[in-house]
């Protein structure tokens, strides 16, 4: 099997998709010849020709809207946004056009788009290359959400969302396209080249959207989180010595709860962790699921790791950013208790 | 979760009819096809009360002043004093100096990332010094000569993308995303174009209180695709905003070239229909970029209107330390732009006026060397990216709101300060 990166793992979904579908289509900023800043859809031009494949005016409003206009009129457009930071000029089209059409239409219109942009911190981007906007899209009825952590299912979880019917939101953590990151800056840089994850078929498949994995099986708590922090809460549970078992939950909207319900009923502690500011935070949402369905269970208040309220910042990056040592406080304070 | 299969929907013969533009060089042209062949010293000088529409002649043409004898021609040569020309020949030799310092410093890691604008230098310095210090300038963070002919510290300048301790913006943004308000140099934002219809703002805030100061805002072609762009023509227009909106045409937007920015041949053009006074101009002449913005400038502050200016020029180096210009523009490079290099321009136009020779011109680039070299010194004392000091933790937490709310503080008290 073959090893490869997110970068590689999602540029060879997109080949696979782009052989199997003539409807599918890519396109973005500086995405059709230059194949991306990420270098993510490189080859695609030069293979499917540039009409499969193109560069874009700067203007995500117009990328989202002709993906839209794509959409509705029988073609399968996989847009990319370059920064999930410069995905606002676009939100107007994503939240008030592309996650209403089906229901507004009574369901006679439908655009299958998906949205992918690389999003989260750890590289030194300041606040506008860091940002993890997702919960301003769960927020929104009609959108799919979608985050991977590792390039087995990047892969797969992008062939998903570029077959779903419904848009989706996908989200590329960049800390995580060259390497794992368990939150340790100082150390030096991991590859893929060596972690189970990394070996990805170059043959088509998928994995289904909605479905969390157990990436650590453990009885004393229960760590929920997604994208870089699926690494970061791995590292805080061996490292600890506590027996954590991670979720990672893959897809945000629609969520897999029978996952998080029979951990949590299991563990009967819960911590929450994610990159983005804490109010009102897709960690809000998790809180209350799990209040509202393992109350009973709960053998402690659960806590939330989330950045701070402030926007995310450049040359304090590492403290702002949800450490292991953070992860392991919470953890030990669901403990206590 | 459906296995779709193979889908086709175009038989063999079948012809795709999507038009994708594509740059000219890659298909064995060039990419300097150019309005160049216009002369300088072509175009009249309207009157700064003339309507927007009267100005199409110059928004399809090329205002040039230099010609090329490297003499000044025409009605709208400003007639620069030497001492003028010899300032504004140094600060943009200063400019390129720190520009390849600082680019050579991030090489070696001690910026997190640098962006230069080499072969742009002309654009910021002529507008600048067209412009009073008092008038509010809202730049793309390719326009740091501003700071130079404002008198910025360089000093402070380096603090700011080593993030050190002494950086007035605390750290919290990526290099080269200067503010500094005591010179009206408002704090550069990574999105591009949202401060084009901020800069109109501006100017009907100083048209609202009655004074004579302007704005004057930066963006790239590529930007020109945002909405924002239109957004700020129509609302300068409608409300005859006094305000000179400027349209750096370098020619590409990272990988992009800009016949995917747009359909048509000129930027400035786009001004036209929403009867905003439009020009294109030689980007690398200087006295045409003063000229124009010295006009735009009295037009706005006598109340006729807004300007939209088009800079005709071409990025010199890579779009930011983070790309490889020969993967998508190889032999395209600056040296074969047909209009030149604003500082040979303006060096040749004073020596040929015996206002300069290579000796002095020599003795500039080292002095310029040298200013650098020490205020990098000095500015490290303050800190260096990879040991700091850098600002403090408290700072995380300031200036989110005027005052810290309740669970700030206690955010605050999670990481112990
Ligand atoms: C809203 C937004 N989308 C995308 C980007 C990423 N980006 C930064 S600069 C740039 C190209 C800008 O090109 P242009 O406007 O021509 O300016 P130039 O860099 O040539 O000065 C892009 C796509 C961004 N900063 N903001
Ligand atoms: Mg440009």
């Amino acid at each position: 099997m073959a090893q490869m990166n997110i970068i590689q793992a999602v540029n060879s979904a997109l080949h696979n998709m782009f052989e199997r579908d003539e409807t599918v289509v890519s396109f973005g900023e500086d995405a059709g010849f230059y194949g991306g800043v990420f270098r993510c859809t490189s080859g695609l031009q030069e293979k499917f020709g540039k009409h499969r494949s193109f560069d874009t005016p700067l203007a995500e409003g117009g990328i989202v809207g002709i993906a839209i206009g794509m959409g509705m009129n029988g073609l399968r457009p996989v847009a990319e946004i370059q920064f999930a930071d410069y995905i606002f000029p676009g939100f107007d089209q994503i939240t008030n056009e592309l996650a209403k059409l089906r229901y507004r239409s009574g369901g006679e219109y439908s655009a299958p788009v998906t949205i992918r942009t690389p999003c989260g911190g750890g590289i030194k981007g300041g606040h506008y290359h860091s940002q993890s906007p997702e919960a301003y899209f769960t927020h929104t009825p009609g959108l799919k959400v979608v985050i991977c952590s590792n390039p087995y299912d990047a892969k797969g979880l992008l062939i998903s969302s570029i077959e779903c019917n419904d848009p989706v939101i996908f989200f590329e953590p960049k800390r995580l396209y060259n390497g794992p990151f368990d939150g340790d800056h100082t150390a030096a840089m991991v590859k893929w080249d060596s972690h189970p994850k990394g070996e990805v078929p170059e043959e088509y498949y998928n994995i289904p959207l909605g479905k969390a994995e157990i990436v650590r099986a453990g009885k004393e708590v229960t760590i929920l989180c997604y994208g870089t922090m699926v690494h970061v809460a791995t590292a805080a549970a061996e490292n600890s010595g506590i027996d954590a078992e991670v979720i990672d939950l893959r897809t945000l909207v629609p969520l897999d709860i029978d996952a998080i319900e029979d951990s949590v009923k299991k563990t009967g502690r819960c911590v929450i962790v994610h990159e983005a500011p804490r109010t009102s935070g897709f960690g809000a949402e998790l809180m209350s699921q799990v209040q509202e369905r393992c109350f009973w269970h709960l053998e402690a208040p659960i806590q939330r790791v989330t950045g701070w309220d402030t926007p995310y910042p450049h040359s304090l990056e590492w403290d702002y950013f949800p450490s292991q040592a953070r992860i392991t406080e919470a953890m030990r304070a669901t403990m206590e208790e | 979760m459906s296995d779709f299969g193979l889908v086709k929907i175009m038989g063999e013969d079948s012809e795709v009819n999507m038009h994708v533009p594509v740059p000219p060089h890659r298909e064995g042209g060039t990419s300097f096809p150019s309005p160049h062949e216009i002369p300088a010293g072509h175009h009249t000088k309207p009157s700064i009360d003339c309507a927007g529409e009267e100005t199409r002649d110059l928004a399809y043409g090329l205002l040039r002043v230099l010609n090329d004898d490297d003499e000044a021609v025409g009605e709208w040569d400003p007639k620069l004093s030497a001492d003028e020309l010899r300032a504004a020949l140094e600060h943009m030799v200063r400019i390129r100096a720190y520009d390849d310092r600082m680019m050579m410093m991030q090489r070696q890691g001690r910026l997190s990332f640098y962006m230069k604008c080499l072969g742009e230098e002309a654009v910021s310095v002529g507008a600048a010094m067209a412009m009073e210090n008092r008038d509010i300038v809202v730049p793309s963070y390719r326009q740091q000569g501003l700071l130079f002919v404002r008198g910025r510290s360089m000093v402070d300048m380096i603090s700011h993308c080593i993030t050190n301790s002494n950086d007035n913006v605390k750290g919290r943004q990526m290099p080269v995303h200067y503010s500094w308000k005591e010179g009206n140099f408002v704090s550069i934002s990574s999105p591009v174009g949202t401060q084009f219809p901020q800069a109109v703002g501006a100017a009907m805030a100083f048209a609202y209180r009655g004074e004579d100061s302007i704005a004057c805002t930066w963006l790239g072609e590529g930007t020109s695709a945002q909405g924002d762009f239109h957004y700020g023509l129509n609302f300068a227009s409608v409300y005859q905003a006094p305000c000179v909106l400027v349209v750096v045409n370098n020619q590409w937007a990272i990988s992009t070239h800009r016949n995917l920015a747009h359909g048509g041949s000129s930027f400035a053009a786009r001004g036209i229909p929403y009867n905003v006074a439009s020009i294109r101009v030689d980007g690398q002449d200087l006295l045409a970029v003063y000229a124009a913005h010295k006009w735009a400038t009295e037009r706005a502050r006598a109340g006729h209107g807004p300007t939209l200016l088009e800079m005709y020029t071409y990025r010199g180096d890579s779009h930011s330390s983070s790309d490889d210009p020969s993967i998508y523009r190889p032999g395209d490079g600056y040296e074969n732009w047909p209009l030149g290099d604003p500082v040979d321009r303006l060096k040749a136009h004073l020596v040929k006026i015996g206002e300069w020779d290579d000796a002095r011109h020599e003795a500039l680039q080292a002095q310029c060397k040298d200013e650098i070299i020490a205020a990098y010194k000095e500015a490290e004392t303050h800190g260096t990216l990879k040991d700091g000091p850098f600002p403090p933790v408290t700072t995380l937490f300031e200036d989110v709101y005027e005052d810290e709310p309740w669970h700030l503080l206690e955010q605050r008290g999670q990481v112990g300060i």
